[in-house]
């Protein structure tokens, strides 16, 4: 590497780190500035006993933990057996998966509130337990690019086919198998797409808004326009759940690789 | 006059010295042949000749002139590399005239030499592939082809037949001998097999730990290695420990067999060793040492039989040609092993 | 008497149906709304087919809205692959310290999913009236950065710049393995054969990359394109960009013709469209070297 590739490189990354680590420092910066002249931790009390701010967190924590199970019930059987039965449908299903990373979110729940309203064949809308059902089965279509992926990239690694034949030759039935077999080997892969879920769930605005739940997005936004500093602690919580949730990822992967047997 | 010459070539990686005082002369289209196990720096070598890598120290002359300081594409070497190393983006045509089109030359040209070229390899209708679409041995032909096309001074092979199948490496490397004699161009080629450097080369280097154990040509290196490395690392080797009576003279006990050397030695023992072809199970005229042996087991591989056996507590083996009329003995007998004495190789190092 | 039973049974093909789950909940979930408003942009509010909705965005604000929005998507990606694919290079091609890699990709990992709300306090909180870096260039040269440097959080390039923190993520997240995948022997192979480290880059290395390039771009356009919560939590409704019309036109705040919604909805999805049809078209093109 010549010295002016190595400038350049330098100059580039460092370039790049600064201008990720300004708005970093920024936030944290401001969360810290609630008391005058000094920093303090006053935002972030605040926030934490606000009793609605408990409310969304827990309310966005469920919401995702239902994403993530119906992500799996969804994903995971589909991906096996297109593996297994259907490679020739992979193209199509891909296809179909990436499609939420190209049709906006808000096109996406615009057609929700308009098919799914009280005087529709199927008025999910109607009730809030209906609502909230849409709302999952929304955030489930928006990660499913992240979960089909992930988990079929897992799937990739083992050998399908033998794994399927191995257990009906020893008596299982399918739920056995998928449940027992396949999932427990791609339970790293699931669990990425799983973090992955839960980081886009834990911040989501959109679809919370639109359909009007009670989400820790919307609080966010609302909390945003009329309170000075707790947003700005509220947006630091938010930043480092992402950051955990990704640190869990990175986990899972590392420790997975060690449990695997060397080929 | 020596066509490329290499002197005191040294390279260190950190403290890691890969090449020391490398010396080569390869005349004007003359095949060379580098040899060793990974990590021996032949690839290193090469990589400097082709300035990939730039030496610590030494000189590479190329017809006289000093390239040390030019960057590779001021050299004007062709260089054919390991594996899938053509141009995915290109076809088999774009790829060969490459060079040429760097070169500014005009497309008539580019696309004669082309046609030229891919005759030369034995593919003239594939030019318009992409290479996925060649096997493994087309690929590395056409490689070579886009070596060869800009009529390079010299030409480097790393390794080019190791990612293909047995069979195609055979009739590959007959061929880019072929070529290679036909156009004259001086080669240096660098493997790690032993048989490949024995079939196709003028003179082999033999390398180990960085240093050119041996040069020579490949029936000299065969059958008179200087090193004990170079005795086992090429072909398969018996090797004897054997008293000495009388150095000067050369008498010599193995397995309390006397036996007189061709040449004198030196010392309290010396180790001794032979080809598996170079021993006859039986006796024979012109065979002047006579081992008796057991028999430990017998490996019929077709055409020739390999029979591992011990000689007074010495693991040998030889190989004896199949003859329908005489099955081999059986594991467990008692048997006599000779060998002329001649062919007794005597190791230094 | 059964015929069936001698009869050789004919089972019928049920592989399928292993697909249905899956195949229903997209259908309902993601197709079918899709749908609804691609076809409700050619309805009248009677369910007749018109074309006036889609004329009717040619007026208002509409079309400068459409104008914006792609400015600052094409903007955002388009200087996302750059950075992006410096940055990557730097680290790939060992400019900078191979250990520099993991730390980058997880970090890109957690910026390319920290968009929405929170980043945009996080660039208010920095480059907002009272945020760090401004009143750092105020108190200590003096400069006002919307009077003397013209920018401000609010505007065109404040989007850009906020939209900026998940687009060059998401390049290095996408890239890097590209980069990787450029084996080393193709540029040695190249400079053997005379060609200079340009040369190499345009003849060898971009066209092998291009695909991955388009692909990146596509998708950060349509990233960019779709983003509501951070536009919204940013700027509120002054800056006149197409999610935030339409998302105001969904809660029923401006237009009060949901037909035209519709319109809006559909005018995004034949912009994203667009730009993954140019994507796979010129990657056909791009790929015939491929398997």
């Amino acid at each position: 590497m010549s010295l002016w590739g190595r400038l350049t490189g330098w100059i580039v990354l460092i370039f790049g780190l600064t201008y990720f680590a300004l708005p970093l420092l920024g936030l944290t910066e401001f969360s810290l500035k609630a008391r005058r002249g000094v920093y303090s931790l006053d935002a972030y009390a605040k926030v934490i006993a606000d009793p609605e701010f408990q409310a969304t967190f827990g309310y966005s924590v469920m919401m995702a933990l239902v994403t993530i199970a119906l992500g799996i019930l969804i994903v995971v059987p589909t991906a096996f057996w297109v593996r297994l039965k259907m490679p020739w449908a992979r193209p199509y299903v891909e296809f179909i998966t990436l499609m939420p990373l190209v049709i906006p979110a808000i096109v996406i729940v615009f057609g929700y509130i308009r098919l799914y309203n009280t005087s529709s064949w199927l008025p999910l809308t109607g009730s809030i337990m209906g609502t909230n059902l849409l709302l999952a089965f929304g955030y489930t279509i928006l990660a499913l690019p992240y979960m089909y992926r992930a988990v079929d990239t897992g799937l990739r690694t083992i050998d399908v086919a033998t794994l399927t034949e191995a257990a009906q030759s020893l008596g299982a039935g399918w739920v056995t198998i998928l449940g027992r077999v396949i999932l427990p080997n791609v339970i790293p892969a699931v669990l990425s797409g799983a973090f992955l879920t839960f980081a886009i769930v834990i911040g989501e605005f959109t679809l919370a808004a639109l359909l009007d739940r009670p989400a820790f997005g919307p609080y966010l936004q609302r909390i945003g326009a009329n309170k000075p500093y707790e947003p700005f602690a509220l947006a630091v919580i938010a930043f480092g759940i992402t950051w955990a949730c990704m640190g869990l990822i990175q986990l899972v992967t590392r420790f997975s690789k060690h449990s695997k047997v060397a080929r | 006059m020596a066509f490329l010459e290499l002197s005191h070539l040294e390279k260190s990686f950190g403290s890691n010295r890969v090449v020391k005082d490398f010396n080569l002369d390869v005349g004007q289209g003359e095949f060379i042949s580098l040899l060793g196990p990974s990590g021996c720096g032949k690839t290193t070598v090469l990589r400097m000749v082709a300035g990939f890598e730039t030496p610590s120290s030494g000189a590479i002359r190329i017809g006289g002139t000093d390239v040390v300081g030019k960057r590779p594409n001021q050299r004007n070497i062709g260089m054919v590399f390991q594996a899938y190393a053509l141009f995915p983006n290109m076809t088999v045509a774009e790829n060969v005239g490459f060079g040429l089109k760097i070169k500014g030359a005009g497309r008539d040209e580019i696309s004669a030499r082309v046609t030229e070229m891919l005759g030369l390899i034995g593919l003239p209708d594939l030019g318009a592939r992409y290479p996925f679409q060649l096997s493994g041995g087309q690929q590395q032909r056409v490689a070579l082809a886009r070596a060869l096309a800009p009529k390079p001074q010299v030409l480097l092979l790393d390794e080019p037949l190791s990612a293909l199948d047995a069979k195609v490496r055979v009739s590959l490397r007959n061929e880019i001998r072929e070529i290679q004699r036909e156009l004259g161009i001086t080669t240096i080629f660098v493997t790690h097999d032993q048989e490949e450097a024995l079939s196709i080369s003028d003179r082999i280097v033999v390398m180990n730990g960085g240093i050119a154990d041996q040069v020579g040509p490949p029936f000299e290196i065969y059958n008179r290695p200087t090193t004990r490395f170079v005795a086992n690392f090429v072909g398969q080797l018996n090797a004897f420990t054997a008293t000495v009576e009388d150095g000067a003279a050369g008498r010599v006990r193995l397995g309390g067999v006397p036996v007189t050397l061709p040449t004198p030695v030196s010392g309290g023992s010396v180790d001794l060793a032979a080809r598996p072809e170079a021993l006859y199970l039986g006796r024979r005229e012109g065979n002047d040492v006579i081992l008796p042996a057991t028999v430990r087991d017998v490996h019929f591989l077709g055409s020739v039989i390999r029979i591992g056996a011990d000689v007074a507590g010495m693991p040998v083996a030889l190989d004896t040609f199949n003859r329908a009329d005489q099955p081999p003995p059986a594991p467990g007998a008692a048997v006599e092993l000779s060998l002329s004495s001649r062919d007794l190789i005597v190791l230094g190092g | 008497m059964s015929t069936a039973s001698t009869a050789p049974r004919r089972r019928l093909p049920l592989t399928w149906l292993g697909l249905l789950p899956f195949v229903i909940f997209v259908t309902l979930f993601l197709i079918l709304p899709t749908m609804y408003i691609v076809i409700g942009a050619f309805q009248d509010r009677s369910g007749g087919f018109t074309l006036q909705n889609l004329r009717d965005l040619n007026t208002g604000t509409i079309p400068s809205s459409y104008w914006i929005s792609i400015k600052i998507s094409v903007a955002s990606s388009a200087l996302g692959c750059l950075i992006g694919f410096g940055m990557a290079a730097a680290v790939v091609f060992g400019a900078v310290p191979k250990a520099i890699k993991a730390p980058l990709m997880t970090f890109s990992g957690v910026a390319s999913n920290f968009a929405g709300v929170p980043l945009a306090f996080a660039f208010l909180a920095t480059f907002g009236p009272v945020g760090l870096v401004t009143l750092f260039l105020r108190n200590n040269f003096g400069i006002v950065l919307q009077r003397d440097l013209g920018f401000s959080i609010l505007s065109f390039w404040g989007l850009t710049v906020t939209y900026l923190f998940f687009q060059i993520p998401l390049m290095i997240l996408i890239i890097t393995p590209a980069l990787e995948g450029l084996r080393r022997e193709w540029k040695e192979a190249a400079e053997v054969l005379g060609a200079t480290t340009a040369q190499y880059w345009r003849m060898v290395a971009f066209p092998i990359l291009f695909p991955s390039l388009l692909g990146t771009f596509a998708l950060l356009f349509a990233n960019a394109f779709g983003a509501v919560a951070t536009a919204i939590a940013l700027t509120g409704s002054a800056l006149n960009i197409v999610p935030i019309q339409l998302f105001a036109q969904i809660r029923g705040d401006v237009l009060g013709n949901p037909n035209l919604g519709y319109a809006m909805a559909f005018g995004m999805i034949v912009v994203t469209a667009i730009a993954n049809i140019v994507y796979i078209w010129l990657r056909i093109r791009a790929e015939r070297w491929m398997k």
